[in-house]
């Protein structure tokens, strides 16, 4: 049995999982057996998809099942770009299953979720293996669906109805873009299987076109600026393991979606402006996506925004590679793509990680607002480790992994000035400021995440009175956490590991890693010029950590210390008058939200002698929704208008209107022939 | 005479084509019956002489349903139900005659332009046969649009159904099926029609169907 005819039974096994679970009761018990079953499956799933990614050695398999349409079939293929994203599908479907255990029992109708979370999982797994458009597109539409589904099973909710239209919307706009993105490439005569598509000669416009709307729909699924507006509104909303999957999973089959497109199938036909655009949204989405998550309150909305965050950050890595790519800078390709993929799968790993602790933070407390919280870390000291954990992660700190993919990004963006092409030579710097800027951003923002949700005092009784999550739960964050830290400490093995799909795709790898100093060391260009050595650096802030806290304690502790007293010896009783979310972002917020949110603070304060309370409001605009969606609503509201009246002709206008138009086309017909 | 079979093909095509104009032009109600059933009868002879000429026996079929069908027993219905409902007076043409006649005379130029050179390949009947029958079908579509009254909306419906009988018949290997179950449904579509002209008349004392909008639930 082939890897690939692993990979389609499990899938076959996933279809019957799902239809399974619309007969089964709703027991506790029973929703155990579906997701266990689940996690099993995707363990399959990713023990098939590894060897596959690792003895690749550049000849993929296919299949093609006589289904679907009769002239196209249903054709298959498993290369070393489909295997690693497999792995990072079903790793993540693992983990979430795993999660699901214990977290998916407290679902108010499981019936709701279950069906479609293995729906969701086969969905993305045949996304990733498609070898044909048909095929591919359908799959697409089948992980919108059911993932549009599960982000609707809480459907009473009106924010949560307003999700699922503005979703629902923007995966169709999403998919239509790229329905004509593989029309174009199919051409006239219509060879809808990738390799058909691979051979075709291209008109001149059709690579800017292409790559326009491979950016418009797979970066709406992806969460570009300004295509993100429905992540922050469906992610959230969703069950928190399906949050999950969507925010760690989904984004990144989207991915899979533009690089198949822009890297394989229009391969070398882009001209070399073909990376602007991908670099200034990238970082146009990196900055904006975490400046939008510094205002958030809602600890899962505020996860989402980080998302859009990181795809900008994959994004310029992958406008990088085709920078260096078109170039014909194979060596800085490597870098650039291995960069682009490692934070793709650190993405998965983290952002899921920090969803499930989202979850189990909504769960013990029913809050997802970061300023009902507080004190977290006395109740729930697992939950608590494994978020920061996470948080560390996504902050690309040090010795986590994180870092290392930001830190492969920075490496290709140093080696920009062997770029021949004026415009990229300055822009790449440029985007390289923009990234240093939101990773530090981040970073404030997970420093306030954690600190206002887990430090400090429980700001409300449910906060107060949360009891740490189930084993399972637990299970699944704790394998998440120890994979972020060993890929940060060992780099090297993740680097070896994708490297048969950055070959695949810019036909070059990286040096041999490790060298006569230390075995371990991460070395994109040369050792001369820069390594990284995880261990070395796990070690030293080990070393630098203790020696510190013993010194402290040492030396500091015992003596006794005078000084002034803090509010006056009484600190006040309120957990209130603690730190809250909007006060910590408040310095970020008239720096950049000013400009960026139209950010206006209003402080209502009563006169002397008054008795009222004193108000304090910021009022806030999306810049996404001011300047183009609401607009464009407009647009259509008005159009719609005054096109009401076709609703109201009489027969024989509708008559006419239908014979004039097939009389203009066949005047079509006639001139254009 | 090489060729003299398809020359009468297309003779009759052309007949047809012309009763087509005439239905255009025709404005009192029983000459407009009296040209459909004309039309229908040339039809069916072309249908039997594509039997003939192609030795397909299943055609004749065809030929004997259109002439009992359209050329006997639907003008005949018609012929009663216009008498009964005493609407025998002149039809309003929505736009001037000429105009229309114009019309037609420009679909019928579109129709050659957009078949022949689809069909360039081809020889013999089929190329000319299938202009001529698209042509019917755009006059047909032409008589429904410019036409007011019910009873000449039929009359173009069912002109339309001839120009498609015409070019089924002229491709070869059209299966018997598929022409009988045609004209079972506008057979069909026949009665609805004749239904609805009664009750409309019954109820509205008109069968000008621009009347009949005020009447309808979701205006604004």
């Amino acid at each position: 049995m082939t890897a690939l005819q692993v990979i389609l039974t499990g899938l076959v096994l996933l279809l019957c999982l799902a239809a399974f679970s619309c007969v089964i009761r709703t027991g506790k018990a029973w929703v155990r057996l579906y997701y266990g079953l689940s996690a099993i499956i995707s363990t399959g799933l990713l023990i098939g998809a590894v060897p596959a990614l690792l003895f690749s050695s550049g000849h993929p398999q296919t299949m093609i099942l006589p289904v679907g349409l009769s002239w196209v079939g249903t054709h298959f293929r498993l290369d070393a770009l489909s295997a690693f994203f497999l792995i990072v599908v079903n790793l993540g479907g693992m983990m979430t299953s795993l999660y699901g255990i214990g977290y998916g029992v407290h679902a108010a109708q499981p019936r709701r979720i279950l069906p479609f979370f293995a729906a969701f999982l086969c969905a993305m797994n045949l996304v990733v293996i498609a070898d044909d458009a048909f095929t591919f597109l359908l799959s697409w539409e089948f992980m919108s669906l059911t993932s549009w589904m599960l982000v609707m099973s809480n459907h009473r909710d009106p924010e949560t109805q307003k999700a699922g239209l503005t979703y629902f919307t923007m995966a169709a706009f999403g998919t239509l873009m790229l329905l004509f993105a593989f029309g174009i490439l199919a051409g006239a005569d219509g060879g809808y299987s990738f390799e058909a598509i691979r051979g075709h000669s291209l008109p001149a416009w059709g690579g800017a076109i292409i790559l326009a709307l491979a950016l418009l729909g797979a970066g709406s699924k992806a969460g570009l600026f300004p295509l993100h507006i429905w992540l922050p509104l469906a992610h959230p909303a969703a069950p928190s393991h399906v949050s999950a999957l969507m925010s760690g999973v989904m984004t990144k089959v989207a991915i899979y979606g533009f690089i198949r497109i822009v890297f394989d199938l229009v391969g070398n036909r882009i001209g070399w402006w073909g990376p602007v655009p991908i670099l200034i949204i990238g970082a146009a989405t990196a900055l904006i996506g975490v400046l939008y998550a510094l205002m958030q309150h809602d600890l899962k909305r505020l996860l989402a925004y980080h998302t859009v965050e990181n795809i900008g950050i994959i994004f310029i890595g992958l406008g990088l590679a085709l920078a260096f790519h078109i170039n014909g800078l194979e060596a800085g390709a490597a870098v650039a793509m291995t960069a682009a993929l490692l934070h793709i799968f650190n993405h998965s790993l983290f952002k899921s990680l920090l969803f499930l602790g989202s979850g189990s933070v909504l769960h013990a407390t029913g809050e997802r607002d970061i300023d009902h919280l507080g004190g977290l870390i006395h109740r729930m000291p697992y939950t608590a480790f494994f978020f920061l954990i996470g948080s560390v992660a996504i902050s690309a700190l040090p010795p986590f992994n994180g870092f290392v993919s930001e830190w492969l990004t920075f490496q290709a963006i140093l080696a920009s000035p062997e770029l021949p092409q004026a415009l990229l030579k300055f822009l790449v710097p440029a985007v390289g400021a923009v990234l240093a800027l939101s990773a530090a951003l981040a970073a404030t923002c997970f420093v306030k995440a954690f600190g206002v949700t887990f430090l400090g005092r429980a700001r409300t009784a449910q906060a107060g009175t949360a009891r740490e999550t189930d084993r399972f739960s637990l299970t699944a964050m704790a394998i998440l956490a120890i994979l972020c830290l060993l890929i940060g400490i060992l780099p090297t093995v993740a680097v070896d590991g994708i490297g048969p799909a950055v070959h695949q795709l810019v036909s070059a790898g990286l040096p041999p890693q490790g060298d006569s100093h230390s075995a371990l060391s991460l070395i994109p260009f040369s050792s001369e010029k820069s390594s990284y050595n995880g261990l070395i650096i796990l070690g030293f802030l080990l070393l630098a950590g203790s020696m510190t806290a013993w010194f402290i304690h040492h030396f500091a502790s015992r003596v006794i210390r005078r000084g002034p007293a803090w509010d006056c010896g009484t600190p006040p009783e309120s957990a209130a008058s603690q730190y809250t979310s909007g006060s910590f972002s408040q310095p970020i917020r008239r720096i950049f939200g000013g400009t960026v949110f139209h950010a206006r603070e209003k402080v209502d304060m009563p006169a002397p002698g008054e008795t009222r309370a004193a108000h304090f409001s910021v009022k806030m605009s999306d810049p996404a929704w001011a300047f183009i969606f609401t607009p464009l609503n407009n647009l259509l509201e008005k159009t719609t208008e005054r096109l009401n009246f076709l609703q109201f002709l009489t027969i024989r206008r509708y008559l006419s209107l239908m014979f004039a138009t097939l009389i203009i086309l066949l005047i079509m017909v006639v001139v254009w022939r | 005479m090489v060729n003299i079979s398809a020359d009468i093909s297309h003779f009759l095509a052309g007949i047809i084509l012309v009763t087509s104009f005439m239905l255009l032009y025709q404005a009192r109600m029983f000459g407009l019956l009296k040209i459909f059933a004309i039309q229908a009868i040339v039809l069916s002879m072309a249908v039997a002489w594509q039997a003939y000429i192609q030795d397909a026996a299943h055609l004749y079929i065809t030929a004997v349903i259109a002439l009992v069908m359209k050329g006997i027993v639907i003008p005949m219905a018609l012929f009663r139900i216009v008498r009964n409902l005493g609407i025998h007076q002149n039809i309003e043409d929505v736009v001037g005659v000429g105009m229309t006649m114009l019309a037609g005379v420009g679909l019928t130029i579109l129709a050659i332009m957009v078949i022949f050179p689809v069909t360039t390949g081809e020889v013999g009947v089929i190329k000319e046969d299938l202009a001529f029958a698209f042509a019917i079908i755009l006059l047909g579509l032409l008589i429904m649009v410019t036409r007011r009254n019910a009873v000449s909306q039929i009359i173009g419906f069912m002109s339309l159904e001839n120009g498609l009988i015409l070019a089924a018949t002229g491709a070869r290997g059209m299966p018997l099926v598929v022409e009988i179950s045609v004209a079972f449904s506008v057979l069909i579509a026949f009665f609805v029609f004749g239904l609805f002209l009664f009750r409309i008349q019954e109820r509205f004392d008109t069968i000008d169907v621009d009347n009949l909008n005020q009447y309808r639930g979701d205006r604004e």
